[in-house]
């Protein structure tokens, strides 16, 4: 090729490259979230009225009485109440299956309380597993873009749904294994009523992203508790089956019940500081119980 | 350079190409109409003026986001003083009612396809 | 130099036409993917980790191993990889490419990647592995063509690409070394949280990348009349033969620690690539066979005799890179998530469309790999016949 061609395509490259990476930047409303936000406000300034509590810090808890939860209309009905007031998709596929509170085996759950002589009735009992919103969570340390985060104001950690570039490395992280993908599309497996209307307004997910229990963010800040904890109350019997609370107040229920009882929590080697406590039963089950 | 006349007609019916738009809107008979929008019915007015929502209606959806998922504060305080929950369905929609008949009408025309209903439940239901 | 890729033999255009048809094949699957989300994959909520990232994880390998011709040549004046360097590091480029690749269509929302860069998160292993891939393509890209054309117009290269080179030689380290990060920071996988996982990598990458450098080297000089020197293959052979042995011996001391101590998660993973796990055994004859290539071309590769026989070096590389493509390319993504943390177990095979992807990110890598090359044949056909 001609030398001087050569030297003019080569210039016009750099100056379109240039361009391209200049541009954006010079638009400050153009760039993500992080950046030049100030901008769009208009000249009297709107403002967010940030709440007392958001300065705090704040560490929701939860503690699961695993024998009061043996009981399976308990634990359906934390399961129902979650699904249902998060639009959690039913996808018969267990490869590609979408859950945020589940059963597990005792065994699978605590696999370092389980010996030789450990009962089968034990072993199988079903336990309440979720996401145990961690005080130094791993999912939150490999998270590139920061997708899922640990909140200040209330030590929920939380899925930004829009940031998620479904890289799944937090679903490798996670050591409770409390995460699930949207392998497809999930609304054609969320339950609609005869309208197509979904139980309730939360937002479903898009294909391509991590999801997994919050907490019930968007109760809590209305001064409800968690769905499953709420659903685990109501049923005759049910009451204390989960209980929910700051733990960093120490006079809430979840602190009382971690003063008075013996609890653990699933793979406290790790490090990762989880937030939800078991109490294991005294007994062992009586063996009916299935997870 | 003997290839100047084959440069010139290749720059001359690439502008041609690449002005399809303006000539051919300029052409034609009927001019495509304005959005119809239908307008919230009631008084209480938008969370800002309308024309400031028209152009920063995407970035201020943006800050609420970020404030309501990752800084967990809900509360906005308008310019006019007035505080709102920072809410897609429960503030926007409520009085917006629907999204087909508000929203896509002005992104149609505008040919933008922004993802909100691909999460979002639309006011009228229906997951679409 | 570039114009050169356009004029070629018969042979070379069949070759680029093969390439192109595996990408198209590899498109079509990848809008099926797109559209329809991951489910036409074989991964599960369990094995969330699949070919993709294991091809990721093997090409990284692939591409740090430039760093063991530069080294020699431009650290330590090794004169017989003279004609070799410029082969290597494209070999880097292309490779490199392919990484970037796989990661893009692993990722679930891939509109969304640009995240990575306007979120950055320093914390993030794979933040870190963003920008080092990056890099190194960059740094090789650059130092490759400032030497070829330096070559072409017979003047040395310019004194700014010298700190370059230099740069790129611990670049070349850490692209595998944060690579193997990903996996071995993560105390939700025992079998990755091993701190030789990143010595095990390393080594890995050195006897495959000379491998296929050989391989290569011994066809560009079959079909492209270029020949690397029959000192710069022994060399390389050295190279292959000795990283093999590190890289068998880690293997067996990782073994040893497992099996050994008895500790069940350990011991899990490695029962199940080696017997089965509560009867899944899918990996099983893939880790048998890749184990067993790998000693015995270690074995023969240590005999002179044998390495000096081109012929039977090409198959022994061949092993090699076979048997470290089961190993990184297949079992070590595959078994971290054997059992899962909550002790299921959920096999992975791949589909059919997830096949055809990776082997069209491949043909890419190929297609690349092919005009890189094209361009140095071309530019020292000329330099013969000046």
């Amino acid at each position: 090729m001609n030398e001087s061609r050569r030297r003019f395509l080569k210039e016009l490259g750099c100056t379109v490259l240039g361009a391209g990476v200049a541009l954006p930047l010079l638009d400050p409303t153009r760039l993500g979230t992080d950046v030049g936000k100030a901008a769009s406000r208009p000249a009297a300034g709107g403002a967010r009225a940030s709440a007392a509590a958001a300065a705090s810090s704040r560490q929701w808890a939860m503690v699961v009485d695993v024998e009061k939860c043996l009981r399976e209309d308990v634990r359906n009905a934390c399961v129902e109440a979650c699904d249902r007031a998060h639009n959690v998709p039913r996808i018969p596929d267990p490869k590609e299956e979408v859950k945020w509170i589940w059963s597990e085996r005792y065994e699978g759950v605590f696999p370092d309380e389980v010996h030789a002589h450990t009962p089968a009735a034990t072993r199988e009992a079903p336990v309440l597993v979720l996401c145990n919103h961690c005080t130094d969570p791993a999912c939150v340390k490999v998270c590139p873009t920061g997708a899922t985060f640990k909140r200040e104001s209330d030590g929920i950690v939380m899925m930004d749904m829009h940031r998620c570039i479904g890289c799944r490395y937090c679903m490798a992280a996670c050591p409770y294994g409390a995460r699930s993908f949207n392998w497809r599309d999930p609304r054609p497996w969320i339950e609609t009523d005869a309208s197509g209307k979904p139980a309730s307004d939360y937002p479903t997910r898009t294909r391509g992203v991590v999801e997994k229990c919050d907490f019930c963010s968007e109760r809590l800040r209305v001064g409800q508790t968690p769905a499953c904890v709420e659903a685990a109350n109501a049923v005759q019997g049910g009451e204390g089956a989960l209980t929910f609370g700051e733990v960093s107040d120490p006079d809430s229920d979840v602190s009382r019940l971690l003063a008075e009882r013996n609890t653990v929590c699933r793979k406290v080697r790790l490090g990762t500081g989880p937030n939800v406590y078991y109490i294991l039963p005294g007994a062992t089950p009586a063996g009916d119980g299935r997870a | 350079m003997t290839d100047r006349p084959r440069i010139v007609l290749g720059l001359g019916v690439f502008l041609v190409l690449a002005a399809y738009p303006v000539w051919s809107a300029l052409a034609s008979s009927a001019p495509p109409e304005r959005p119809e929008l239908e307008r919230a019915t009631d008084s209480i007015g938008c969370v800002e003026d309308t024309l400031w929502m028209k152009a920063h209606h995407a970035d201020l959806l943006n800050e609420w986001r970020t404030s309501v998922v990752r800084e967990g504060t809900r509360t906005y305080v308008s310019t006019s003083g007035r505080t709102w929950d920072m809410s897609l369905t429960g503030t926007c929609m409520s009085c917006h009612k629907s999204r087909e008949a508000f929203c896509e009408r002005c992104h149609t025309y505008a040919d933008v396809t922004p993802t909100c209903w691909n999460c979002h439940v639309p006011p009228e239901g229906g997951l679409r | 130099m570039l114009t050169r890729v356009f004029h070629g033999s018969r042979r070379y255009w069949a070759l680029v036409a093969l390439w192109a048809v595996l990408i198209v094949i590899g498109l079509f699957a990848y809008s099926r993917q797109f559209s329809q989300g991951l489910s036409v994959t074989g991964m599960s909520r369990d094995v969330s980790w699949g070919l993709y990232i294991a091809q990721f994880t093997f090409m990284v390998g692939i591409a740090a191993s430039a760093v063991m011709v530069v080294l020699p040549y431009y650290l330590h004046d090794y004169k017989a990889f003279g004609r070799t360097v410029i082969l290597g590091e494209f070999l880097a480029v292309s490779a490199v490419l392919v990484c970037v690749l796989f990661i893009f269509v692993d990722m679930g929302q891939p509109r969304r990647v640009m995240n990575v860069m306007l979120h950055p998160r320093p914390n993030s292993v794979m933040f870190w592995d963003f920008m080092v891939l990056f890099g190194y393509l960059l740094l090789n890209l650059v130092i490759g063509t400032t030497a070829i054309e330096a070559e072409r117009k017979g003047v040395p290269p310019p004194k700014w690409v010298r700190p370059l080179i230099y740069l790129s030689i611990p670049w070349a380290v850490s692209i595998h070394t944060v690579t193997a990060f990903l996996y071995s920071g993560l105390g939700a996988r025992p079998f990755w949280m091993t701190a030789i996982l990143a010595p095990r990598f390393l080594a890995s990458a050195f006897a495959a990348g000379p491998s296929l450098l050989i391989l290569l080297a011994l066809l560009v000089r079959r079909f492209g009349g270029f020949d690397v020197g029959e000192r710069s293959i022994r060399a390389l052979s050295v190279i292959v033969t000795y990283a093999m042995v590190v890289n068998v011996f880690f293997v067996l001391v990782e073994m040893f620690t497992a099996l050994y101590s008895g500790i069940p998660h350990d011991v899990d993973a490695f029962a199940y690539l080696l017997a089965g796990l509560q009867g899944h055994a899918a990996l099983r004859p893939w880790t048998w066979v890749g184990d067993f290539l790998a000693v015995a071309c270690v074995v023969l590769l240590l005999v002179p005799a044998v390495r000096h026989r081109e012929r039977w070096l090409a198959w022994l590389c061949a092993g090699v890179i076979a048997s470290l493509w089961i190993e990184k390319g297949l079992a070590l993504i595959v078994a971290g998530f054997i059992p899962s943390p909550l002790d299921h177990i959920t096999e992975y095979a791949p589909t059919a469309p997830e096949i055809a992807i990776t082997i069209g990110v491949y043909a890419v890598g190929g297609l690349v790999l092919t005009t890189l090359y094209k361009v140095v044949l071309s530019v020292r056909k000329d330099l013969q016949f000046a």
